[in-house]
């Protein structure tokens, strides 16, 4: 039986067809990670005001630069009001009603090592497959030791509510001289580098969601790679809500210095909650000469029960900033969960010959709103980008892209090209499509194309006369559609997003 | 409203001094209008739907000065057999017109039509309010509420030639406001032609009523003057298996925005709209295009095309929205700009808003320079660069060009584009 399709070419396509296969049957369609942790929790008072930044930045040991950082973000975004033009629709957020801040209480006193965790929230992220144990690969990938001459390694932080609760690898990523950990911890170990290169990407009053996150954030990652570096093992982050009415901010800061290479993952997902939850996070990317960055997500947040209720407000600003000639930047995201998702990582192309791509799928079943894409801002001399956007939506659902390219006088020579391709199914959801292309010199070339159908009568009716029923179909067809943005992915968020996309559809014909 | 709050507020600076022709049933209109108008302001710089394009010399309360452009050539469409309405900055001129008949349809001036049962009632500011959602054209209702003239043609029967509106402008500082209403019975055919620029500042309206089976042409030239500046809208509601083809060529003119707002209510109606401009210098050309698909098995096409030079500007805002209900809607949309130069620019946003599943929608935009490679395969065969850059120019804008209905009308743009690019080079 074939629900999902596997690249012919990457050669696990048996033991890997047969896991996915399984992980969804096993789930059934509904939201696989809906459970939540019974676990003693600390909770900072309901509400934002001074007092809780001051709690936030007291609780996590920062510097005095640190917190007039955070409170000068603060009074900025009093000034702020949310943004209103994305298509998405949702009652108004009340910002005093939220937890800025939770803890698990075994986290009070910073574990030495992960020895040291408690094993419930070890259970935790074992349940959700990120064993927090240091292993060759990802659990769930079986066959995968085969792939290369080498075992795969995948370094690990894992953020809870909100604060980090472990970092794998630390010591070998060490000898190479790269750092990944915590951002709390980057604030105490490297102020310079957090100094330095903090809300350079991202300004604090950025826009409303990135102003509060500036002075609210609790955790989230860290990595700098040295110049010339070649990161060992792809780093990853798993974000996990736990606490209810909690709202998570986290921060990312990833610096790539001059000739480095690193490949980041990010996962996330939350139980299943009558009431929606906020998760407003900023992530900052700075790229210097000649290095390469590739940042892949799986967003898998809560999306609210098939009549809208509940589910994660995913309101997230990430910029990538090639500074140097010659940067890379790879976006690559598969957008299935959260009820309302505002989200367009983008591209700050400065340096000469720096290049920008942005892979993306968004999948909108029964409630969900997506309004996301990307920004392309050519600078530098014969920059180059290219956008494929596949958004699918089912149900009720709305699904909108939207971006920008925006070629300066002086990035001559530039190139950019933009795929974007809706699906619908059903006759009850909306596929929408809000592309803004600015060109502003002659010797750049911009492309654009969008579509937007049904699937396909022809090829379902292929599918059907041999054996499959609708379902599996569907879920065959849609994988195919999303295909030049699955390949884009690292192998093993390749095999989770392909299972995800097949489960995030069920449900969505007959 | 207290004199200085009249002077600081745009719309009633605007507003001021100025009071149409309300006349008989056009009152209510023009009141209702007024009203709405007041509510929603006129359109500032920081409106989405004006990101692009500034405003401000569209709406302050005099036109900012043009000069009138000296030609010797003869009017666009003088070679073709037609009615000739003609207006003198923005007023009708029965002398230099035809007379007010023509078999098959029935032609009134905007101010001499006054009776209470008139059928541009229902299309008079009708069709404008109605295209004020989801995205408002403040300016479109300042016209229905202040429009100094316009004609109102009713087509009931087969007519034998076109009807040609014929715009000159004569005065430095004219501003003029035009509000045509056009409505075609089941059946019938109409092909208008427009031309000239107008005034030194244009505000014009047309509202069209296309009933089941009936067909509608629509082809413009917007006149040579470099200094005039024009809001158009063309307002178009398509009944049952009627047609609807509009074509505008532009060349010249500080300041232009077009917009087209057009609503498919009819099974089986088929709309197309394209446009052709080239600017060089002081030029901003700004189309605007929202097409509503509210039935079953429509087309929709946009084809525009923009050449640029010497820090011109080109702007396209489309949208396709296919409604819930619009299953088999064929959408089709694409928009590009031709730059030759590096100080040029080209603003797009080409949008989709789908909610019918069972459809097929798509649109593409490019920008770039002129191909090198098609040059260099014309220069190895003995033409010259210019003459090289002409032709793959022109063959650049045909595409637009090519959906204008009649073969005759296709030939006479053409040639004034062939005409602009021979100038061009000198």
């Amino acid at each position: 039986m074939d629900t999902v399709i596997v690249n012919e070419n990457d050669g696990v396509k048996d033991g890997v067809d047969q896991d996915t296969v399984d992980a969804v049957r096993e789930v059934g369609g509904a939201y696989k990670h809906g459970w939540s942790t019974d676990i003693e929790m600390e909770y900072a008072p309901k509400g934002l005001t001074t007092d809780i930044v001051r709690l936030i930045s007291e609780k996590n040991e920062e510097p005095q630069w640190m917190l007039d950082w955070r409170l000068e973000a603060y009074e900025r975004w009093l000034t702020k009001t949310e943004p209103d033009w994305a298509m998405v629709d949702y009652p108004e957020i009340d910002f005093q009603d939220q937890y800025y801040y939770a803890r698990p209480k075994s986290m009070i006193e910073k574990p030495k090592s992960l020895d040291d965790v408690d094993p419930k929230l070890l259970e935790t992220y074992k349940k959700l497959g990120i064993p927090l144990k240091e292993q060759a690969i990802l659990a769930g990938v079986e066959g995968a030791e085969n792939m290369g001459d080498e075992p795969r390694k995948v370094a690990v932080d894992a953020v809870f509510d909100s604060v980090s609760v472990g970092t794998t690898f630390k010591d070998e990523l060490a000898k190479a001289g790269v750092i990944f950990c915590s951002i709390s911890e980057a604030i105490k170990d490297h102020p310079e580098l957090v100094k330095k290169y903090l809300g350079s990407v991202v300004p604090v009053s950025d826009n409303f969601y990135a102003t509060l996150n500036s002075a609210v954030f609790s955790d989230g990652s860290f990595v700098y790679v040295p110049p010339g570096v070649r990161c060992p093992m792809e780093l990853s982050t798993y974000f996990r809500i736990n606490a209810e009415n909690t709202g998570q901010f986290e921060r990312t800061l990833i610096i790539a210095d001059k000739g480095s290479y690193v490949s980041y993952l990010e996962g996330c997902t939350a139980p299943q909650r009558d009431e929606s939850q906020l998760h407003a996070a900023v992530v900052e990317i700075i790229i210097e000469e000649d290095a390469e960055v590739k940042y892949s997500t799986v967003q898998n947040w809560y999306p609210g029960d098939e009549d809208g209720k509940g589910g994660i407000y995913n309101f997230v600003t990430k910029r990538a900033d090639c500074r140097g000639d010659r940067a890379k930047v790879m976006w690559t995201q598969v957008e299935t969960g959260s009820a309302v998702t505002w989200k367009y990582p983008s591209c700050v192309l400065r340096g000469d010959d720096s290049q920008g791509e942005f892979y993306s799928i968004a999948i909108a079943n029964n409630m969900q709103q997506a309004d996301t894409g990307t920004k392309m801002i050519h600078l530098g001399k014969r920059t180059k980008s290219r956008i494929v956007s596949k958004g699918i939506s089912a149900g009720k659902a709305q699904n909108t892209y939207r971006g920008l390219v925006s070629m300066h006088p002086k990035a001559k020579e530039s190139r950019n090209y933009t795929q974007c391709d809706s699906l619908l199914i059903g006759d009850q959801c909306g596929a929408h499509t809000v592309p803004y292309i600015e060109v502003k010199n002659n010797s750049s070339r911009v492309e654009h194309e969008a579509t937007t159908s049904k699937v396909d009568d022809d090829q379902m009716f292929y599918c059907r006369s041999r054996g499959m029923d609708e379902e599996e179909a569907v879920a065959l067809v849609v994988n195919g559609f999303c295909k030049d943005v699955l390949q884009a992915l690292p192998m093993e968020f390749a095999m989770e997003a392909q299972a995800l996309v097949a489960i995030s559809l069920e449900g969505s014909v007959g | 409203m207290t004199a200085v709050a009249e002077k600081t507020n745009p719309t009633e600076a605007l507003i001021s001094g100025r009071d149409g022709a309300a006349k008989g049933w056009s009152k209510a209109a023009r009141a209702d209008a007024l009203a709405r108008l007041r509510a929603m302001g006129v359109p500032e710089r920081r409106d989405e739907y004006w990101k692009y394009t500034r405003p401000d010399t569209l709406t302050q309360a005099g036109a900012p000065e043009a000069a009138v452009f000296e030609s010797d050539e003869a009017p666009i469409f003088d070679g073709v057999d037609s009615l000739k309405l003609v207006f003198v900055d923005g007023v009708f001129d029965t002398e230099a017109s035809d007379d007010l008949a023509l078999e098959g349809l029935t032609i009134e001036r905007l101010e001499t039509a006054q009776s209470d049962l008139h059928w541009a009632r229902d299309v008079y500011g009708v069709l404008e309010a109605n295209g004020q959602t989801p995205v408002a054209r403040p300016l479109a209702t300042l016209n229905t509420a202040l429009a100094t003239d316009g004609i109102l043609i009713h087509v009931t029967d087969k007519v034998s030639k076109p009807v040609n509106l014929i715009y000159h402008h004569k005065s430095n500082t004219s501003d003029a406001i035009l509000h045509h209403c056009i409505k075609l019975d089941a059946g019938t055919e109409l092909t208008v032609l427009e031309n000239g620029p107008a005034a030194a500042r244009l505000n014009m309206v047309t509202e069209v009523e296309v009933a089941d089976t009936a067909s509608f042409n629509h082809v413009r030239a917007q006149g040579r003057d470099h200094e005039r500046r024009a809001a158009t809208h063309m307002f178009a509601r398509l009944g049952t298996e009627s047609n609807f083809k509009s074509f505008t060529l532009t060349v010249n003119g500080v300041l232009t925005r077009n917009e087209a707002v057009i609503e498919l209510t009819g099974d089986d109606a088929k709309a197309h709209i394209a446009g052709a401009c080239v600017g060089d210098g002081a030029f901003h050309h700004d189309d605007t295009v929202f097409i509503t698909h509210d039935a079953v098995n429509c087309e929709s096409r946009q084809v525009f095309k923009k050449v640029l030079r010497n820090g011109a500007v080109g702007v396209f805002q489309g949208k396709i929205l296919v409604k819930a209900d619009a299953q088999k809607t064929d959408g089709y949309q694409i928009s590009q700009s031709l730059l030759l130069d590096d100080d040029s620019q080209f603003l797009a946003k080409p949008e989709l808003e789908i909610y019918a599943d069972d459809v097929i929608c798509s649109h593409g935009s490019t920008s770039g320079a002129i191909d090198e490679d098609a040059l260099f395969y014309l220069r190895a065969r003995g033409i010259s660069h210019g003459e090289a850059t002409d032709l793959l120019t022109l063959s650049f804008l045909a595409e637009a060009v090519e959906e204008i209905e009649a073969d005759a009308l296709k030939d006479v743009i053409l040639e004034r584009l062939t005409g602009w690019l021979a100038r061009r080079r000198g």
